[in-house]
């Protein structure tokens, strides 16, 4: 090969990519770094770098009442929603799969359209439904409007999954004589449960995290985390927030490790 | 007839398996979208009687105008963003060994799972009067008084571009790594250049996938509420908070759902356009 000192345009090329996606790699981590770092700090305000080192912070999260009682609220609606989702989910992942006719197509239009309209309006149109019903606001109304929005992570977890799925499995199986059921527990639940874990994990974390649907459904007496300190934010810059921030990312950090171990998650979703 | 011949092939389930989500979907998805576009058709917050009257006052108020404008814009600019620096990092997964990949790919999805007020949070850390930004420009003496980044249009579009990267990301990735990699090692023998490769082949291959990544980043950009709210820091408004503000502070329901509905067909305008972009780029890319 001949070797050209310069090759102005492989170098420019190749520098501009490497520069590109270097930015585009601290953009996404420092953040989060910023945040757990500010979140040790031993001042009242957010100056970066900290003044100082202390615990203070997470001190006072550990007596605030408000926080607290929303992060609980926030789970139990998250991990209700995920199973509602997961139930509901893998049975019309399974229908939709592999259906060719059109109402299967349809259902899947239907079932993904949560991801692209602005859950907003949906938050809206849902606080106005039950209040046309005369139900008032509570958690259950906050899990269902919450199942509609994220049920379309499990189905297309799962629906990847079915589609990786060897059919010649399911057709031996069904020619020794299995039951549909018998081989769906089996085969078909051991190789798709990967699928349906890493939905389910999306599931949960959008569901704690989410705003625009809460925005609607919530009152005092069923406050959501992300709610909750949106509110503190808006009011004065609370640093407390850094806190709860801090631990955010710790068990974020921590799902995604187990996840990742469980199911094998950063391939998945590629 | 068909019922025998789905029962006897064992890999399609029957549809009726979908039938409890879809009740679901009628009831709880289908039916509030309905009231929605119900109430937007009533004449005043009283709803004494129906009609055009909130679409009439949104489309012929100049201000409702320019409020969908700078919402519509500012998912260009995000997407913008996003794309710029989401395919280099799309493009690098796919050319690294397989420990960097996983990294990536970790380095993605934290954001995408860290909560969005979190996110937020960090980037007024950063861009505060006393953020890292002002601080390290202060140090380093090019300015002497802090600059005004948080509230500002731009410091938000980055902001909000950081908060959405990964939606961009994933789909590009999926979409790089499907380009049989014969074909750019043909182009390079062929006497390619990087830059015209790049062009010609790799840019028009991945083009199914950029679509797919500037939609859900621009579905998500216009509809990042919280962002919006503490970043934007109602110097500007959005569609987003305008439908917020007028529902809850306002409780005018009849005027909150049309700006819902205006809000909701502009967004199912917009999935449109991209999914015709998508469908000619796959025709491109299979010619």
């Amino acid at each position: 090969m001949a070797l050209r000192h310069v090759d102005f345009d492989t170098f420019s090329f190749k520098s501009v990519m490497a520069v590109l996606s270097a930015i585009a790699i601290v953009l996404l981590i420092a953040p989060s770094l910023i945040v757990v770092i500010v979140s040790f700090t031993s001042a009242y305000s957010l100056r970066f770098p900290p003044p100082g080192f202390s615990f203070r912070w997470y001190v006072a999260l550990s007596q605030d009442w408000q926080l607290q009682f929303a992060a609980w609220n926030s789970v139990k609606v998250a991990l209700a929603a995920t199973i509602l989702s997961v139930v509901l989910g893998v049975g019309a992942a399974l229908a939709i799969a592999r259906s060719r006719s059109l109402a299967g197509k349809i259902a899947d239009q239907l079932f993904m359209s949560p991801l692209v309209l602005p859950a907003l309006a949906f938050g809206l149109a849902s606080l106005m439904f039950f209040s046309v019903l005369g139900v008032p606001v509570s958690l259950t109304t906050l899990i269902i409007g919450h199942t509609v929005v994220i049920v379309p992570y499990v189905i297309r977890n799962t629906v990847a999954a079915l589609t990786q799925l060897n059919t010649a499995l399911l057709e031996s199986s069904a020619s020794l004589g299995a039951s549909r059921f018998y081989t769906f527990r089996k085969i078909t639940l051991p190789l798709i449960r990967p699928g349906i874990l890493s939905g389910g994990f999306i599931c949960f974390m959008s569901s704690f995290d989410n705003v625009p649907v809460s925005l609607f459904l919530r009152d005092a007496a069923t406050d959501m985390l992300p709610i909750r300190m949106w509110q503190n934010l808006e009011g004065n810059l609370d640093v407390t927030i850094a806190a709860v921030s801090g631990v955010l990312i710790a068990f974020t950090i921590a799902l995604m490790l187990l996840m990742e171990r469980l199911t094998g998650f950063s391939r998945r979703l590629a | 007839m068909a019922d025998t011949a789905a029962g006897r092939d064992v890999t399609i389930y029957p549809l009726r398996l979908s039938a409890p989500l879809f009740a679901f979907f009628l009831v709880f998805f289908a039916a509030p979208l309905l009231i929605l576009l119900w109430m937007s058709f009533q004449a005043d917050p009283a709803m004494t009687h129906a009609g055009l009257n909130q679409y009439a006052a949104f489309l012929g108020d100049r201000f409702s105008l320019s409020v969908l404008a700078a919402t519509l814009w500012l998912g260009v600019e995000v997407t913008a963003i996003c794309l710029l620096l989401g395919y280099p990092l799309a493009w690098l997964y796919t050319r690294s060994p397989p420990w960097a990949r996983t990294a990536i790919m970790l380095i993605v999805l934290l954001p995408l799972l860290t909560s969005v007020v979190v996110r937020t949070f960090a980037w007024i850390v950063i861009l505060g009067r006393q953020g890292i930004v002002n601080e390290t420009l202060l140090a380093l003496g090019f300015i002497q008084t802090p600059l005004k980044l948080l509230y500002t249009e731009g410091g938000m579009a980055v902001a909000i571009a950081q908060v959405q990267m990964p939606l961009m990301v994933l789909p590009l990735i999926t979409a790089i790594t499907r380009i049989e990699p014969n074909l750019l090692d043909a182009s390079f023998a062929l006497g390619g250049g990087h830059w015209r490769v790049f062009r010609k082949v790799l840019l028009p291959l991945s083009l199914p996938g950029i679509l797919a990544g500037c939609m859900l980043t621009y579905a998500a950009a216009i509809t990042a509420f919280i962002s919006q709210s503490l970043i934007g820091g109602g110097q500007k408004l959005f569609m987003p908070m305008y439908i917020y503000q007028q529902a809850s502070s306002l409780q005018n329901w009849p005027f909150a759902s049309a700006i819902s509905i205006i809000f909701l067909a502009a967004v199912l305008v917009v999935v449109w356009i991209f999914n015709q972009l998508g469908r000619l780029s796959r025709g491109m890319a299979e010619a």
